[in-house]
């Protein structure tokens, strides 16, 4: 009992001297993103610290998932995408001509919304992403890599007996953590989760978020989410946004309890959006 | 006043007021949609019977040929009267075969063969295809000469005809066929039993012959087969490729735009437009041989791939986004997204588009025609380059046939053609559920 309260209590502090310690994995300088002739983001100065959870929160369209979405530069994949300003991971420019956008998104993992494993076997969505970056020299360093990514997800107990069924025969909470797993396998450096709980039910969305906060320990994160409960359980910095602006950004604990801005106020205590 | 509008209020709150949005003229209208689709479908499964029943029943008689088991002698006074076939091997090829088989008849009929209005019935009675059969026979084993072996001969044409009852026999004798004479030989012959009907293999063997009795489908096989090889190496690749690249690589311009609209009328130009194509392009500038199957493949080709590519293009496009999320996602190059995740998904609706383009191309005639695939071919084409003909055009110059027993043969190749597509378009079906379990 007395050893419980004790841990969680250095953890708290260890979480405060982090926020304040951490050095930022990566930062957004002046980040403007436009869809054709639309422009979406307004010069977004936003930095993501190392080995912490990042809350981007906000009403719907004001571009958090194009935020995202600019980070691993899936945005490259839209059409009529265009990103203008600086994002720097590790201090490198990553819409640097010379960077291997193939590279970027295996140092950037990502997690959609809606869950979308590989139509393959579960023992196949995660093994794949290793394969292709040559991550493992044999068989049985791949059988190692897939075993450890499904226990970080937390899934390996679940599904050891199955690995080669069907991945999408899983159920919606299982299929993100596998979608998680895989992330994971390629042995990433921060992981971007769009919503990655909205399709789950709320014990299922009480696991990943339990494994986010796992997952801290090793990963940078960041995550978009509508549920201002979970960003104030899962993040250490929060990120609020409107209308393609960033309008404030700090530690979540401040965010949540002594907001500066009166929109973040009525946001958090759902008066819109 | 304040009163009679609060009643009022009251009275629209507790009683909703009736709004007549027309539920019968509703109903009405979708029985009578209901009506017109079964209708539809109705008269189209009409046709499709009719169709299926004149072509079933002109044409399942095809595949029987009368024959007639034979005691022929092979006379060596006949065929090689001077001994000279050590000598001189043509002695062989160019005896009087037919003469063997009349004797045999004669023989077993009762016939003199002095008698020569009776022996000129008896050369009708059977096909002249004997020379052929025997002819090969013997130089295959000149040690048969000398022997008496049992032959199943061809019956002739009309005989093979009256023989299926298919001619009329209470015509009178001058405007028939067949004489009487003869109707009392097939029935003296198929009494004993050596006259009956067999599974007519010949069909499917023989080449182009100018008597039904001896033509067969084999030649068109064998040209379709090879036109059905050219398209399938050709098209496939080629048409998936460019399906990939305008789909997954292509940015989107005016030069794709262009590209794609000229695709989509690719697909609706009549086909003899591409075997005058073929003919400009293939025979007349390249020098490629007419007749070919090689020319005919490659003609089918340029009509089968727009097929293709719309079929390819359609099935990429339904593999779901957040497959090619995911893929990019964990840093899958553009590439590897395509080859180890959209093209499997793709696979079962290429497939299928793939080989109803080659149904397609198996039943296209008007190209073929053009590029002189309609040709009278004997012997088997052993290359592409040899001159062939296809199951389609066969079937076209059968059917400006006069004879009853052409008549029967051009519903019989009807059949054929009809059964290969069936069989592929049943193997299109097999390959998509077999595809489409394994996600
Ligand atoms: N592919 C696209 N093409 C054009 N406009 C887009 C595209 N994606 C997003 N937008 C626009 O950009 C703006 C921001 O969208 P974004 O998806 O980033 O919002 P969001 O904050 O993630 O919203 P939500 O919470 O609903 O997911 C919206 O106005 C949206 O209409
Ligand atoms: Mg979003």
């Amino acid at each position: 009992m007395n050893l419980m309260t004790e841990r969680s209590l250095e953890k708290a502090v260890g979480d405060k001297m982090n926020a304040v310690a951490s050095t930022n994995k990566m930062k957004g300088d002046k980040v403007s993103v436009f869809y054709g002739a639309k422009q979406a983001l307004f010069d977004v100065d936003l930095d993501i610290p190392e080995k912490m959870v990042t809350a981007l929160i906000g009403p719907s369209g004001c571009g958090k998932s194009t935020f995202l979405r600019s980070l691993n530069r899936m945005n490259d994949t839209i059409e009529g995408c265009r990103v203008t300003g600086q994002i720097t991971l590790d201090g490198e420019d990553i819409y640097d001509p010379k960077i291997d956008v193939v590279e970027l998104r295996a140092r950037v993992g990502m997690v959609f919304q809606k869950p979308n494993p590989f139509p393959k076997s579960i023992y196949e969505n995660v093994a794949y992403g290793p394969r292709i970056h040559g991550l493992a020299k044999s068989r049985h360093e791949l059988d190692e890599i897939v075993e450890s990514s499904l226990r970080r997800a937390s899934l390996f107990e679940e599904v050891k007996d199955r690995l080669h069924d069907a991945g999408t025969g899983l159920s919606g909470g299982q299929q993100q953590r596998l979608c998680i797993a895989r992330a994971i396998a390629v042995s990433p450096e921060v992981i971007l989760m769009d919503e990655p709980c909205s399709a789950l039910d709320p014990i299922a969305t009480a696991k990943v978020e339990e494994l986010i906060d796992e997952l801290r320990q090793n990963y940078t994160i960041v995550i978009v989410t509508h549920s201002m409960q979970q960003a104030a359980r899962v993040s250490q910095k929060t990120a609020m946004f409107h209308l393609g602006n960033l309008v404030e950004v700090g530690e979540t604990e401040m965010m949540f309890t002594t907001p500066k801005e009166k929109r973040t106020q009525d946001y958090i205590t759902g008066r819109f959006g | 006043m304040t009163d009679a509008t609060f009643n009022s209020n009251v009275a629209a709150v507790g009683r909703p007021v009736r709004r007549d949005i027309g539920i019968k003229r509703r109903y009405a209208a979708e029985r009578r949609f209901r009506f017109y689709g079964v209708a539809a479908i109705a008269v189209g499964i009409f046709f499709l019977f009719a169709l299926l029943f004149s072509v079933i029943s002109n044409g399942y008689t095809a595949f029987w040929q009368t024959t007639i088991e034979l005691p022929v002698k092979l006379d060596e006074k006949l065929i090689d009267p001077s001994n000279q076939r050590a000598t001189n091997p043509n002695v062989l090829l160019t005896a009087n075969y037919p003469l063997l088989v009349r004797n045999a008849l004669a023989e077993k009929l009762g016939v003199s063969t002095t008698d020569r209005p009776a022996m000129r019935d008896l050369s009708k009675f059977v096909s002249d295809g004997v020379r052929n059969q025997l002819r090969e026979m013997v130089v295959a084993n000149p040690s048969l000469i000398g022997t008496t072996q049992t032959i199943p001969v061809l019956a002739g044409a009309d005989i093979d005809s009256a023989f299926k009852g298919q001619i009329n026999l209470d015509v009178d004798e001058a405007n028939r066929k067949v004489s009487n004479r003869q109707v009392a030989w097939m029935k003296e012959l198929a009494d004993e039993g050596v006259m009956r009907q067999k599974f007519n293999t010949g069909l499917f063997t023989y080449g182009a012959s100018s008597r039904p009795e001896t033509a067969g489908l084999g030649v068109a096989l064998v040209g379709s087969l090879y036109m059905m090889l050219i398209v399938l190496v050709l098209s496939l690749p080629i048409g998936v490729a460019a399906s990939i690249y305008l789909e997954e690589y292509a940015k989107k311009s005016r030069l794709t735009d262009i590209i794609e609209v000229n695709i989509n009328n690719l697909a609706a130009v009549p086909s003899i437009v591409f075997g005058l194509l073929g003919l400009a392009v293939f025979i007349n500038l390249v020098g490629l041989p007419r007749s070919a199957s090689l020319v005919g493949g490659l003609v089918l080709t340029l009509m089968t791939l727009p097929t293709v590519i719309i079929a390819t293009r359609a099935a990429l496009r339904a593999v779901p986004p957040s497959i090619r999320s995911a893929a990019l996602g964990i840093g899958a190059s553009k590439t590897q997204m395509v080859f180890h995740h959209v093209l499997p998904l793709a696979a079962p609706g290429i497939l299928t588009g793939t080989i109803i383009g080659l149904a397609q191309a198996l039943g296209e005639t008007a190209p073929l025609l053009l590029i002189g695939m309609v040709a009278f071919v004997v012997g088997y084409p052993t290359t592409p380059m040899d001159p062939a003909t296809a199951l389609p055009v066969q079937i076209y110059m059968w059917a400006n046939e006069a004879e009853r027993a052409f008549v029967e043969r051009t519903s019989g190749a009807i059949i054929v053609l009809l059964l290969f597509l069936a069989v592929m378009n049943i193997a299109a079906i097999i390959l998509r559920r077999r595809f489409e379990r394994r996600w």
